[in-house]
């Protein structure tokens, strides 16, 4: 028994590792580990990707190109490589993966089962929009190939299924041509979430990435607002490769009470400051937490929480505003504030988080029972507004607020594979 | 056209330590990669992989019976008719238990064969040649097991323990030729040799920082690569260790 933890390090229960290396032995490995559940980079901040007591199979030996074709920008790969050697072959070839979340050390396989969205969510939707085909295996040696024309019922279950479908072995993704490794972006600081709106509205059309940083101590909603476009430039030098690990485990949250108002105050500053144009890689604009290697580690010893919910866009606005002003008036705070729109495609799975809206994702320091009060006092404005939480994210949210943000769910539990469970899975479906 | 390509042969190329090292090959240059195998499919899956990461590269998949000194024999004359190797990597093997090979002659014949004998007749095939052409690098996959026998494993470090003194008469061999011979020795190495260590909670290096070590000792030429380094340091100290305190020892 191996003990392991999901990003938000809030707990690290034991689990029977099962290390997956080659396609031919994943059938064997998972009918005898049943109840198990795959496990990539275990970058799910809650539960989704936990099973105590049970099997986990580790993916990230499943790391093969199976076959790529340049003229047409299709892929092949095992679901166990990352994003980021997708990324670091195709990208000089001209192609990129259409929509990439803010990590890209995530599994192909990952990326598909939490149906992840990037910041170009208002062009190109999640990342299930690109997926062209999957190979799922069941745990009692069915193979199910499913795509969006065929077998669609298994494909819309599996995007966005937390695992819970099958073991996802294969996939095939069609990529998006792109002229080479940087974008034009810019940096535009705005006062309040009226602000906000305005500039994502109007940079839609234009831009095919937007994002924000919100400072949630503000009370009013001033950040900054980040967007970026590809642009064809020449002959700048790739920036280094270079990491930094975060080295220990500091006995307490270095986000707290005293160092979070001075830290948004400099961050909101500083960026204020250097607004404007510039010209980045791509992994510095999409992946600015990358090079720090288990940033994670920062909140200390009782880990932390995301707390990322979407509502509808036409109670967008008082929604954050209520879900900031509770947030303050509780003086629990959030670095990682991130406020963006999502656009109108409807999601291709049943459990697929992004809808029509507005996504506001925020990290907490385990404060215990304090932190618990307020996403209590945040569902309510989530379910009043008609709006869910990120299953990649959660590992708190009650059942009822589970079956009202995703009435999918109840079709979603036929397709599900009575070997696989885990944590979430108990806790929002009964087993 | 003259052909510039770097003609690499990797005899066990399934295994996650060679594996890693072709990729690290190929991201540097375009190369001719053999690659050999038991199984057809496996080797293929591996094969596929590395022409999606380097489209420059020829990748050619071959099987044999590793334990057939006939077969070996047909399969490298066919490999070297075709033009001089520049590296040859030997990293078949797998990981018996030694509790099974003291229990059971047959297991026990069988790791001693393919962890011991089986590379070095492989090497012994591409060395006549190599000598032949007055180049390449011949690297040989001992372990850090072959340096001193210990109860846990005696087995097969007995077999790698061949390899090493095969490697070390090679090299005395061929000292005033142009071939250079490595011996690499790793450490325990995370790959599906090694999963039931790794479910013990002992901890392993991975094969990708294991492949990165090899591939620069190949290609200074170093005589010896312990991968990782730390390896040099614990095993001169295991082999120095006097018979009265190293028998007391629970390794």
């Amino acid at each position: 028994m191996v003990a392991i933890s999901s990003w938000g390090r809030l707990e690290s229960p034991e689990h029977n590792l099962t290390l997956i290396s080659s396609r031919e032995q994943v059938p064997d490995v998972i009918r005898a580990g049943k109840p198990g559940l795959a496990y990539g980079m275990g970058r799910s901040y809650g539960d989704a990707c936990l099973n105590p007591n049970g099997s986990l199979w580790k993916t990230t030996g499943l790391d093969r190109f199976i076959s790529f074709d340049e003229q047409t920008g299709r892929i092949v790969c095992e679901a166990g490589i990352l994003l980021r050697d997708i990324q670091r072959l195709v990208i000089p070839r001209g192609w990129i993966l259409p929509v990439t979340p803010g990590t890209q050390l995530i599994t192909l396989g990952g990326a598909i089962a939490n149906d992840v969205h990037g910041k170009n969510h208002h062009l190109l939707g999640s990342f299930g929009h690109h997926v062209v085909q999957i190979t799922l295996l069941r745990t009692d040696g069915e193979v199910i190939e499913c795509g969006p024309q065929h077998r669609q019922e298994w494909f819309a279950a599996t995007v966005g299924g937390v695992g819970l479908t099958g073991f996802i072995l294969t996939a095939e993704i069609q990529l998006s041509p792109v002229s080479g490794s940087w974008m034009e972006t810019e940096a535009i600081p705005y006062e309040n979430l009226a602000e906000f709106f305005h500039l994502a509205d109007e940079s839609e059309a234009d831009w095919q990435h937007t994002v924000s940083w919100v400072d949630c101590l503000s009370g009013g909603g001033r950040g900054i607002f980040m967007r970026g476009n590809h642009v064809d430039v020449a002959h700048k030098h790739e920036p280094s490769k270079r990491s930094f690990t975060m080295p220990l485990i500091p006995p307490f949250s270095l986000v707290n009470r005293l160092t979070l108002r001075p830290f948004n105050m400099a961050y909101f500053n500083i960026k204020k400051w250097n607004s404007g144009r510039s010209i980045a890689h791509y992994e510095s604009f999409f992946y600015p937490l990358d090079n720090i290697l288990e940033w994670n580690r920062m909140y200390g010893p009782k880990g932390f929480y995301q707390y990322q919910s979407v509502v509808p866009r036409s109670v967008g606005q008082e929604s954050v505003q209520a879900m900031l002003r509770e947030i303050s008036r509780f003086g629990e705070g959030s670095f990682l504030a991130v406020l963006k729109t999502f656009g109108n495609l409807q999601p291709v799975g049943m459990l697929s988080f992004p809808q029509p809206g507005v996504t506001l994702a925020l990290d907490f320091p385990n404060n215990g029972e304090g932190s618990l009060k307020l996403f209590h006092r945040l569902d309510a404005i989530v379910r009043e507004a008609g709006g869910r939480i990120y299953l990649a994210k959660d590992v708190r949210m009650p059942r009822e607020l589970f079956e009202v943000g995703y009435p999918k769910f109840a079709e979603f539990l036929q397709y599900r594979d009575s070997g696989i469970s885990s944590a979430m899975s108990r806790r929002l479906m009964g087993n | 056209m003259l052909n510039i390509k770097k003609r690499i042969v990797i005899i066990g190329a399934t295994s996650g330590i060679a594996e890693q090292c072709a990729r690290l090959w190929i991201h540097q240059y375009p190369a001719d990669l053999i690659l050999v195998g038991r199984d057809k499919t496996k080797v293929e899956i591996v094969a596929a992989d590395l022409r999606v990461r380097n489209q420059q590269s020829v990748v050619r998949s071959l099987t044999v019976d590793f334990t057939s000194p006939a077969e070996i024999k047909e399969l490298v004359d066919g490999i070297v008719k075709q033009g001089a190797v520049d590296i040859v990597l030997i990293a078949h093997g797998s990981l018996p238990d030694q509790q099974q090979c003291q229990e059971d002659l047959t297991i026990c014949h069988e790791a001693l064969t393919v962890n011991g004998v089986s590379p070095v007749v492989f090497a012994e095939a591409f060395a006549g040649y190599m000598q032949l052409t007055n180049s390449g690098t011949l690297a040989i996959m001992g372990s850090v097991a072959g340096d001193r026998g210990r109860k846990s494993n005696y087995v097969y470090g007995a077999a790698k323990g061949l390899v090493s003194r095969y490697a070390q008469g090679l090299q005395h061999r061929l000292a005033n030729t142009g071939v250079k011979v490595v011996l690499i020795k790793p450490g325990p190495t995370d790959t599906p040799m090694t999963a039931h260590l790794r479910q013990q909670g002992i901890s392993l290096a991975s094969a990708q920082d294991v492949a990165k070590n090899i591939v620069q000792g190949i290609s200074q030429g170093r005589p010896v690569i312990y991968a990782p380094i730390k390896w040099a340091l614990i095993m001169m100290i295991i082999r120095h260790l006097p018979a009265f305190i190293f028998n007391k020892l629970d390794i």
